[in-house]
C-alpha cells in the first residue's frame, strides 16, 4: 500500500466523519482534485479581492501575481529590484526618489513596459476621480516624472524615509487601463501585468484561476496552473484540503491542529505585525483618566490571552511592534502585574466601590467595549480583557455590532481594534498616534495626543539615518509605557497548512513573510509561488 | 395552423397592452422603493466599497469616493438619475462589483436562466406523471404515498433541502459535485463539467417546485375522471390508457397551466436561496452581495428584473387561463 492510497483512504474517512458535523456546501473529492499534479496547486483563502485592478488598490503591499512593482521584498522583507534595475536612488534631502527601469520587460499581451506605464499608475491613483481607498498612503507624492522611457522620478512634498517601500505597488499598463473607466472598466477584473502569471478566470466569490506567464522577465514559474478558491467558511475550508480537492489552506489555530498528525501536509506558521488592540478614548472620563490607561496595561494577562485564545500561535503584544522585530525597544516588556495596577488606581483615588467597582467622586470606572459582531478571535480577546478588568476594580461591558453600529460611538466607547503593518514601523504608528489624525476616519481612534509621540514620529518618517529611525520608534515605544493610547494583547500567528509537495530553491520546504494584518492573496507560503520547485 | 386562427388575438393583445401600462407605476413604486430601503439601512455603500481599506483611509479620501459614487446625493436624486439613466439604456455601475450593471447582469442571467428552465421543465413533467398516477386510483396506496410526499415537500424549504442533497449526494456518495459551475481546479466551463454541476441544483430547484403541480394535476385529473365526458368514453369500450391520457388528462391539466404562470415568483425566491447553497454564479449571488453592500444601481436592476418576471408571469397565466375557459374574458 503506497503512502498515497492510505493517505487517500485516510482523507476519505476523515472527511465522512467531517461532512457529518459540517455538512456545508463544498465541492467533493471526486479523484480530479489537485492533489498530485506537481505542476498545478490549489490554495483556500478566506479572502476575496474586489477589484484586481492596482488602480483601485489591489496588491498595493505587493506580491500580486499578476502584476509587479517596481520594488519587491524578500523572504526577510528585505526591498529587492523588481520592475526596477535597482534600489532608488534618494537625493540629499530625501524628497527625490530616481529609479531605473528594467530593460526588455514585457507585458503578458507582449506590449513593453515602459516609464509611461509606471507615471499613469501613479498618477491615476493619485487622480480625485479614482475610488482608490488607499491613496492616502502615497500621500508624500508631490509628482511623478519620466526622465526618459527608462527613468522615473518621484518628487515628494516633504521627505520621507518609508517612501521606497511604497513603491512595491503594482504597475498597470496604459496602453489597457489607460483607455477605460479607471472605477468599473473590464481591467478591474481582467487585468494584464508583467507579473509571473496570468488571470485565466474570475468565478466571484468562488476562484481565481492564474496559469504562468511563460514570458516571465524572472523566469518561467514551475507551477503552471494556481488556483485560490474563495472559501470563508474555516470548516469547509478544512474539509476541502482533507478531501484532496485543495493543496493548502490558510486555518485558524485550532483547525491547523488537526492536521498535526498528517505525514503529507506541513504547518507553517507566518509571524505577523498583526496586533489585537482596545482603543482607550481619551474623550470618555474612564478611559481618558491616566490612571487607569497604565493599570489596564498592566491587569491584562497577555500570557493568558496567547495561550487560551491562541493555542499557543502567537505573542504577547505590547505596542504596534511585536516583540521579535528588530524595531522593538527592548525592555518595554510588561509583566502581568493586577497589584500594580491596582496600587496605580488607589493612588490616583479610584475606590473600590461594594460591587467591586471603583469610583473617583461621582466617576464609576466603567466604560462600554464593542467588538465587530461575527469576529469570533476579537470576542474572546474582549472578554478576556474585560474579566481582567474586573479584577483590578473595572468594568468593561462588552457588546457586539457592525461597524456601522460602532462608528459613531468610537469617540466615547473602547473598541476592539486589530492592525499592523510590517514593511516600515511609519506605515501603522503615524496612523495610530499622531495627534493629527485623531479620529480621522479610523485613524488615531483614541483621539490620543502626546507631543513627545507627535515629534518622534515625525521625526523619524523624515530622516533615513536608521539609527535614528530607531531611536525614534524607542522613544514612541517607551511613551507607550508611561501613558499607554491603547491596550495591545496579541500579536497573531497566521497559520497555513499545505501539501508537502513543494519547496523553494535553498529551504526544506517552503517560506512565509513577515504578515501585516489583512492578510489577502499576497500571503502565506504562496507569497512567492512563481518560485515553487516539484519535491522529489 | 386554424387553432392559432381561431385564438382571439385583439382581446389577448389589449389585455397585454392594459397590463404593460399598469407595470409602469408598478415598477416606478418598486424601483424608488428599493432606493428608500437601501438609503434607509444602517450599511454605509463606501465603507462597504473600501472594505479593509477604508479602516486605514484617511476621511477626505472617504468623502471623495462618496461624492465619484454619487451617494453623497439625497435619494430623490440618485432615484431620479438612475432613472433617467436607465431609461436611455445606462444601468449604471455597480459598485460592489466594480463593473457595469449590465455587464454583471448579462454573465450571470445565463446561468440563473438555465438553472431555473431545467427545474421548472422537469418539474412540470414529473409533477404531471407523479399527479396522474396519483389521480388514477385515488385512496390507493401510490395515491397516498405520492400526495403524503407533495405535503412533505412543501413545508421543507429549498434551502435545507439542497443542503440535504449535498450531504446526500456529493459527500455521502461522492456521486456528484456539491458546488460551483466546474470543478475547483478546472478554470473554463466546459458543457460536460457545467452539466454534472448543474444535476444536483436543478433538481433540488425542481423538488421543491414539484408538490404543486403533483397536487393541481392529481386534482384536476381526478376531477375529470368523475365527468360525463370521461363516463361517455369509457361506455363506449374505449382503453383505460385513451381515457386517461386523451380525455382526463386533456381537461384535467387546464388548472394547471394557469398555475404555470403563477409559479414564477415562487421559483425566483426558490432559486435565490438554490443559488447561495450551491454556489451557482447567477444572478441571486449578485442579489445578496448588492443589498449587502447597498449596492444601488444593481440592486434596483435586479429588483426591476424580477418584478418584470412576476408581471410576466401573471400575464401568462391569466392569458392562458382566458384560453383555456372561455367563460373568462380578457378584460383583466
Amino acid at each position: 500500500m503506497s503512502a498515497r492510497s492510505i493517505r487517500g483512504a485516510a482523507a476519505t474517512a476523515l472527511a465522512t466523519t467531517l461532512a457529518l458535523g459540517a455538512a456545508a456546501c463544498s465541492t467533493p473529492s471526486d479523484g480530479k482534485g489537485a492533489a498530485g499534479a506537481q505542476d498545478s496547486a490549489v490554495v483556500g483563502i478566506a479572502y476575496e479581492p474586489d477589484s484586481l485592478s492596482p488602480l483601485l488598490g489591489y496588491g498595493k503591499d505587493g506580491n500580486s501575481k499578476i502584476f509587479d512593482g517596481l520594488l519587491t521584498h524578500d523572504a526577510r522583507m528585505r526591498l529587492k529590484p523588481a520592475l526596477a534595475e535597482k534600489l532608488p536612488e534618494v537625493s540629499d534631502d530625501g524628497r527625490t526618489y530616481t529609479y531605473t527601469l528594467r530593460k526588455g520587460v514585457e507585458f503578458s499581451d507582449g506590449k513593453p513596459f515602459t516609464a509611461d506605464d509606471v507615471v499613469f499608475t501613479y498618477r491615476t491613483i493619485l487622480d480625485e476621480k479614482t475610488n482608490n481607498a488607499s491613496k492616502a498612503e502615497l500621500d508624500a507624492i508631490d509628482s511623478v516624472e519620466k526622465k526618459d522611457d527608462r527613468t522615473v522620478v518621484f518628487h515628494l512634498k516633504y521627505p520621507y524615509a518609508p517612501f521606497a517601500e511604497r513603491t512595491v505597488l503594482p504597475i498597470a499598463p496604459q496602453h489597457v487601463a489607460g483607455k477605460q473607466n479607471v472605477n468599473n472598466g473590464s481591467f478591474t477584473t481582467h487585468p494584464v501585468g508583467t507579473g509571473p502569471y496570468v488571470l485565466t478566470h474570475w468565478s466571484k466569490g468562488e476562484k481565481l484561476t492564474f496559469k504562468a506567464n511563460p514570458h516571465y522577465w524572472g523566469g518561467a514559474p514551475k507551477v503552471k496552473k494556481f488556483t485560490m478558491a474563495i472559501i470563508k467558511d474555516d470548516d469547509v475550508r478544512a474539509t476541502r484540503l482533507r478531501s484532496g480537492d485543495l493543496d493548502g489552506a490558510i486555518l485558524p489555530p485550532n483547525l491547523a491542529a488537526t492536521f498535526k498528525s498528517a505525514q503529507d501536509k506541513k504547518t507553517y506558521t507566518a509571524k505577523t505585525f498583526d496586533y489585537r488592540n482596545v482603543t482607550l478614548p481619551t474623550a470618555n472620563p474612564v478611559t481618558g483618566a491616566k490612571a487607569v490607561r497604565r493599570a489596564l496595561d498592566l491587569a491584562v494577562d497577555r500570557e493568558a490571552m496567547v495561550k487560551g485564545i491562541l493555542n499557543g500561535a502567537g505573542k504577547p503584544a505590547y505596542g504596534p511592534v511585536p516583540t521579535d522585530s528588530p524595531w522593538f525597544a527592548k525592555g518595554t516588556e510588561r509583566a502581568h502585574d493586577l497589584k500594580k495596577a491596582e496600587r496605580i488606581l488607589e493612588d490616583a483615588g479610584w475606590k473600590k466601590g461594594a460591587d467591586g467597582i471603583r469610583t473617583k467622586g461621582k466617576q464609576r470606572a466603567s466604560f462600554t467595549l464593542w467588538y465587530l459582531s461575527g469576529d469570533k478571535l476579537r470576542q474572546e480577546h474582549a472578554l478576556a480583557f474585560a474579566s481582567d478588568a474586573k479584577k483590578a476594580g473595572i468594568e468593561a461591558k462588552v457588546e457586539s455590532g457592525t461597524w456601522e453600529v460602532i462608528e459613531p460611538r468610537m469617540k466615547h466607547d473602547a473598541v476592539l481594534a486589530g492592525g499592523g503593518s510590517p514593511a516600515d514601523p511609519d506605515f501603522d504608528q503615524y496612523l495610530l498616534l499622531h495627534s493629527s489624525l485623531a479620529g480621522d476616519g479610523f485613524n488615531n481612534m483614541s483621539r490620543y495626543r502626546n507631543d513627545k509621540i507627535d515629534r518622534a514620529l515625525v521625526d523619524a518618517r523624515r530622516t533615513d539615518d536608521h539609527d535614528r529611525r530607531k531611536a525614534g520608534y524607542d522613544t514612541v515605544q517607551r511613551e507607550l509605557q508611561k501613558d499607554p493610547a491603547y491596550i495591545f494583547l496579541t500579536h497573531i500567528d497566521h497559520l497555513y497548512v499545505v501539501n508537502d509537495a513543494w519547496q523553494v530553491p535553498g529551504e526544506q520546504g517552503l517560506t512565509t513573510q513577515v504578515e501585516p494584518h489583512d492578510h489577502g492573496l499576497a500571503s502565506g507560503p504562496w507569497w512567492n509561488v512563481e518560485d515553487w520547485q516539484p519535491k522529489k | 395552423m386554424s387553432i392559432l386562427k381561431s385564438l382571439p388575438w385583439g382581446p389577448m393583445a389589449r389585455m397585454t397592452g392594459r397590463r404593460a401600462l399598469l407595470a409602469v407605476p408598478v415598477l416606478l413604486a418598486v424601483t424608488f422603493g428599493v432606493f428608500a430601503i437601501a438609503a434607509a439601512s444602517p450599511f454605509d455603500p463606501v465603507k462597504a466599497y473600501a472594505g479593509t481599506a477604508g479602516l486605514t483611509a484617511s476621511q477626505e479620501n472617504l468623502d471623495q469616493i462618496r461624492h465619484n459614487l454619487g451617494v453623497d446625493q439625497p435619494l430623490i436624486t440618485r432615484w431620479w438619475d438612475w432613472l433617467t439613466g436607465a431609461l436611455t439604456g445606462d444601468l449604471g455601475d455597480s459598485a460592489s462589483l466594480r463593473a457595469p450593471v449590465s455587464q454583471v447582469i448579462g454573465e450571470r442571467i445565463g446561468w440563473s436562466v438555465l438553472l431555473c428552465a431545467l427545474a421548472f421543465v422537469l418539474a412540470v413533467l414529473l409533477g404531471t406523471v407523479l399527479g396522474v398516477l396519483a389521480a388514477r386510483r385515488r385512496g390507493g396506496l401510490l395515491d397516498r404515498t405520492v400526495t403524503g410526499a407533495a405535503y412533505a415537500l412543501e413545508a421543507a424549504p429549498p434551502f435545507w433541502l439542497g443542503l440535504l442533497a449535498i450531504w446526500l449526494c456529493a459527500l455521502k456518495f461522492g456521486m456528484l459535485p456539491a458546488g460551483g459551475l466546474t470543478d475547483t481546479g478546472s478554470g473554463t466551463a466546459t458543457a460536460g463539467q457545467v452539466a454534472r454541476h448543474v444535476v444536483l441544483p436543478a433538481l433540488v430547484l425542481a423538488v421543491s417546485q414539484l408538490p404543486w403541480f403533483v397536487l393541481y394535476v392529481r386534482q384536476g385529473v381526478g376531477d375529470a375522471l368523475a365527468e360525463d365526458p370521461v363516463r361517455g368514453a369509457r361506455s363506449r369500450g374505449l382503453r383505460e390508457r385513451t381515457v386517461l391520457l386523451q380525455h382526463a388528462l386533456r381537461s384535467g391539466l387546464l388548472p394547471v397551466l394557469t398555475l404555470i404562470g403563477s409559479r414564477v415568483p415562487e421559483l425566483i425566491t426558490g432559486a435565490l436561496l438554490v443559488e447561495t447553497v450551491f454556489s451557482w454564479p447567477g444572478i441571486a449571488a449578485a442579489t445578496v452581495q448588492a443589498a449587502t453592500s447597498v449596492d444601488f444601481p444593481l440592486l434596483a436592476a435586479l429588483t426591476v428584473l424580477a418584478t418584470a418576471a412576476v408581471l410576466a408571469g401573471n400575464l401568462l397565466s391569466d392569458l392562458l387561463y382566458g384560453l383555456a375557459d372561455p367563460r373568462v374574458a380578457f378584460d383583466g
